[in-house]
Order: C-alpha cells, then sequence, then structure tokens
C-alpha cells in the first residue's frame, strides 16, 4: 500500500511517500492511523491526535472510519487550507 | 468549455479573463485571492496533492457547470512559495447571465476552500506554522447543499 503524507503530517513522519504492508488486522482508516503510531517516534507523533488528522483513499476524501478495502494509495493530512 | 490549472508560475490575470470570455455569455464573474500580509506574514507556501487538486477543481468545475448551466469555468490555483500580494487563486465563470455567473464564483470558492487538498504555511520572519483551517470555511461550503 502507498501511503502518502501531507504539511505537518509529513514533517513529523519525515518523509512525503512510504510503501508499506500493513497486517490483516488493520481495517479501517482508524486502524491504520492506530498501526502508524507504532513504527517510529515521527509516526507516533504525527499519529498522535486522530481527531486532527483527515484521509484519502485512491484521491478520494474518506472518513476516518471508511474501510480500507483493497485501496492501493492512502493519503494522510490536516484539515485542508486552500483558496 | 473548463479549464483547470494548478501551478507554481503567477497567475497571468489577463489571459485568463481573456479566455473565459466564450460568445454567448452574458455575464462573466470572478474572484481573485491574494495572500495577505497581516499579522507579519514575510512569505506563504503553498503545499498540494498532485493528481488528487486537480480532479478535485475539475470535479467542482463540472458541478458548477451543470448546476448553473455554464458557458465556462476557470479556475488556476498557485503552488510554492508568494509573498503578500500576490496572486494565490483566479475563478471565473462565464454564464448566460449574471446571477448564475456570480453564483457559481462564490460557489467554486466557498467549495474549493474544504474540498480541494491544499494546505498553507505561513512564514513570519524565520517561523513557519501550518495554517489551521477556519469552522467559518466550512460553514459557507455548507450553505451550498
Amino acid at each position: 500500500m502507498q501511503l502518502l503524507y501531507f504539511a505537518w503530517v509529513r514533517e513529523r513522519i519525515g518523509t512525503g511517500a512510504e510503501t508499506l504492508d500493513p497486517p490483516q488486522a488493520v481495517r479501517t482508516v482508524a486502524d491504520l492511523i492506530d498501526w502508524l503510531g507504532g513504527l517510529s517516534p515521527g509516526h507516533a507523533e504525527a499519529m498522535r491526535e486522530p481527531a486532527k488528522l483527515r484521509a484519502a483513499i485512491d484521491q478520494a476524501f474518506v472518513p476516518l472510519d471508511a474501510e480500507l478495502g483493497h485501496a492501493k494509495e492512502v493519503a494522510l493530512f490536516p484539515p485542508v487550507t486552500g483558496g | 468549455m473548463i479549464n483547470v490549472s494548478v501551478q507554481p508560475a503567477p497567475i497571468d490575470l489577463p489571459a485568463e479573463l481573456a479566455a473565459v470570455e466564450i460568445k454567448g455569455a452574458g455575464g462573466i464573474a470572478s474572484f481573485i485571492g491574494t495572500v495577505r500580509g497581516d499579522g507579519g506574514v514575510t512569505e506563504l507556501t503553498l503545499e498540494h496533492y498532485p493528481g488528487m487538486t486537480e480532479g478535485a477543481l475539475i470535479g467542482l468545475a463540472e458541478e458548477a457547470f451543470a448546476r448553473w448551466g455554464l458557458l465556462g469555468v476557470t479556475i488556476v490555483h498557485r503552488v510554492g512559495a508568494m509573498v503578500p500580494g500576490d496572486h494565490i487563486v483566479f475563478i471565473a465563470t462565464a454564464a448566460p447571465h449574471r446571477k448564475e455567473a456570480l453564483e457559481s464564483c462564490a460557489y467554486l470558492i466557498d467549495r474549493l476552500k474544504t474540498d480541494a487538498p491544499f494546505w498553507k504555511q505561513e512564514k513570519r520572519g524565520g517561523e513557519a506554522a501550518w495554517v489551521e483551517a477556519k469552522a467559518s470555511d466550512g460553514a459557507a461550503a455548507e450553505r451550498w447543499t
């Protein structure tokens, strides 16, 4: 699974993209956030407050309780601030 | 006609406006967002999600096109480093009548703020800080549903 990170999520993790293979028990975006938090101190810092995170699966916004299904690309980021 | 661009280059306002002057349009509305220098901001950097950003903007343009029976929509959004006074975003809509042009233009900037994956980072002197989303932006986007 391709993981993409933006803004302070990217900064805290120290990379904007990585390919990971989460265990089968990781079914939703919220599960993924929980699992990622255990990977490194940077991941832990980025995933510390899930309420401040937003997500996209295969380039479409989803709520954090969304099932990952056969997602190829999952992105995690703070609420958007364009315009 | 839908024209969407996400670009590091400055927005060519006269060219973009000329391109949306479609034959048969009774009204063309436009919005320009600029970098504010309030609070001592010296630089603003826009990050985005390449691929998803363009898809989100095209989706919004298509929705507005159908909802207001538009003749043309242009959305140009800058990314990368900018300074106060720079133009961040340009939106223009062409319609048979002014009401459709004005309403759809307001709709597009309201929805762009909540539905397109951009992130702003402000620099004040040497200090960089990510801008937090405003609840009022969510409310502005909601009023169109």
